[in-house]
């Protein structure tokens, strides 16, 4: 078993607030590991250190391969039609429009191809998002809350898109203040490290 | 490479295709146009004053779209998900920076005829404010991503970012305007240094503040 990402004796302070300290983990190929806990026991900030967009107070991160991200922003241009919005990223992470079709598909976007960002819902946005996540082929996904707003039907999608990303050999660490059915998923208790 | 290409053209299609692009363009037209009104059609003292006015308002026309630069990109996670792909902050403040040059310079540039018309600039002044100002552009655009990016995290940042450009750019206007002046012949070399010294600190600047906005 590969190690993808690492984070040993990581420790988080967000304003004064010590969130928390002494964490590690570990994300192996195929392996998925949930972060639970109630709002503000540092989900989120967990999963922007494992990004590396914040800095540790202490701690080492260390990401063996590349990384895609879902947060609360979509990050997709408001004005363009969802499949150019799209296409951007892709140019971006230098894949191909093939990647992008076979991820719209997962997520069943494709009749929305023509239609702008702005005017999809909150749950055709995260699933939007999760098509730019799928086509950029990195092999850690970080996903903070993606199925907020969606409903069953795009939940298990969402849930199938994980599990063949892992029978891929890529890992994922799972934000989610709710339960999501993702099979043989490792779990981290956030709220009990405060 | 092919990355740094597609987002140029991002920041160009958002800079032309949102109408964002004819304000400040308009707004240098408007000074240009009513500067006549203000101070009388007498032609020698609107050429003798008017090409100072010109790159006053160039300078102030500059700072007009300083909220829309690095603020929707903040807030659409745009900047997180390029930092998340390794990016430098420097890299993506440098593209921004070449970007806005040209999607902010051009347009500049070509309304700059038409207002020194309007001021009675002869052509001899009107190619000496051209190459002026297309020296000055870079320093600009680079002046205007920096300040966006300080004042990206607060409300009002837009009106902060004028604070912080002005005194930067003030030797420019100094030196652009001196150009037109029979007995400045030294002035643009000076100008050129110091839109070389703004444009190649500008990236380094602009990405500790890109930096600076993940915190």
């Amino acid at each position: 078993m590969t190690e993808l990402l690492r984070i040993d004796q990581l420790a988080c302070i967000r304003g004064d607030r010590l969130l928390f300290e002494g964490l590690s983990l570990a994300l192996n190929r195929g392996g998925a590991l949930w972060l639970r806990g109630p709002n503000g026991a540092g989900k989120s900030s967990l999963i922007r250190l494992a990004a590396g967009l914040l800095r540790p107070a202490a701690g080492l991160v260390e990401r063996r391969e590349r990384v895609a991200l879902i947060d609360e922003t979509a990050a997709l241009d408001a004005e363009l039609p969802l499949r150019r919005a799209l296409d951007f990223w892709a140019r971006v992470d230098t894949v191909d429009g093939y990647s992008v079709d076979r991820a719209m598909d997962e997520m069943a976007l494709n009749n929305l191809a023509e239609v702008p960002i702005s005017m999809l819902s909150t749950g055709q946005r995260k699933r939007a998002a999760m098509v730019r996540v799928i086509a950029s082929g990195a092999p850690i996904w970080l996903l903070d809350e993606p199925a907020n707003g969606m409903d069953d039907a795009a939940q298990a999608r969402l849930v199938a898109a994980i599990a063949r990303h892992r029978a891929n050999g890529g890992a994922v660490l799972l934000a989610s203040h709710f339960a999501l059915d993702v099979p043989d998923l490792a779990e981290l208790d956030m709220g009990a490290l405060a | 490479m092919t990355a740094l290409i597609a987002l140029f053209w991002r920041d160009l299609r958002r800079a032309w295709g949102s109408g964002a692009l004819w304000l400040p363009i308009l707004f240098f037209l408007l000074v240009a146009t009513a500067f006549p009104f203000a101070v009388g059609p007498d032609a020698p003292l609107l050429r003798r004053a008017g090409g100072g006015m010109v790159w006053v308002a160039a300078l102030l026309a500059a700072l007009l779209p300083i909220d829309r630069l690095v603020k929707p990109d903040k807030d659409a996670g745009v900047l997180d998900q390029l930092a998340v792909r390794g990016f430098a902050d420097e890299v993506i403040a440098a593209v921004k920076i070449g970007a806005h040059a040209i999607g902010f310079g051009l347009p500049l540039i070509v309304a700059l005829f038409p207002a020194a018309a309007l001021l009675a600039q002869d052509s001899g002044r009107v190619e000496m404010l051209a190459t002026g100002i297309a020296i000055a552009v870079p320093a600009l655009a680079s002046l205007a991503v920096l300040s966006a990016a300080l004042t990206a995290n607060h409300k009002g940042g837009s009106a902060i970012g004028g604070l912080l450009i002005l005194p930067l750019a003030v030797p420019m206007l100094i030196f652009g305007a001196g150009m037109l002046d029979p007995s400045g012949r030294g002035a643009v070399k000076l100008l050129a240094a110091t839109s070389l010294l703004l444009t190649v600190i500008g990236p380094f600047a602009a990405g500790a503040a890109l930096r600076g906005l993940r915190e």
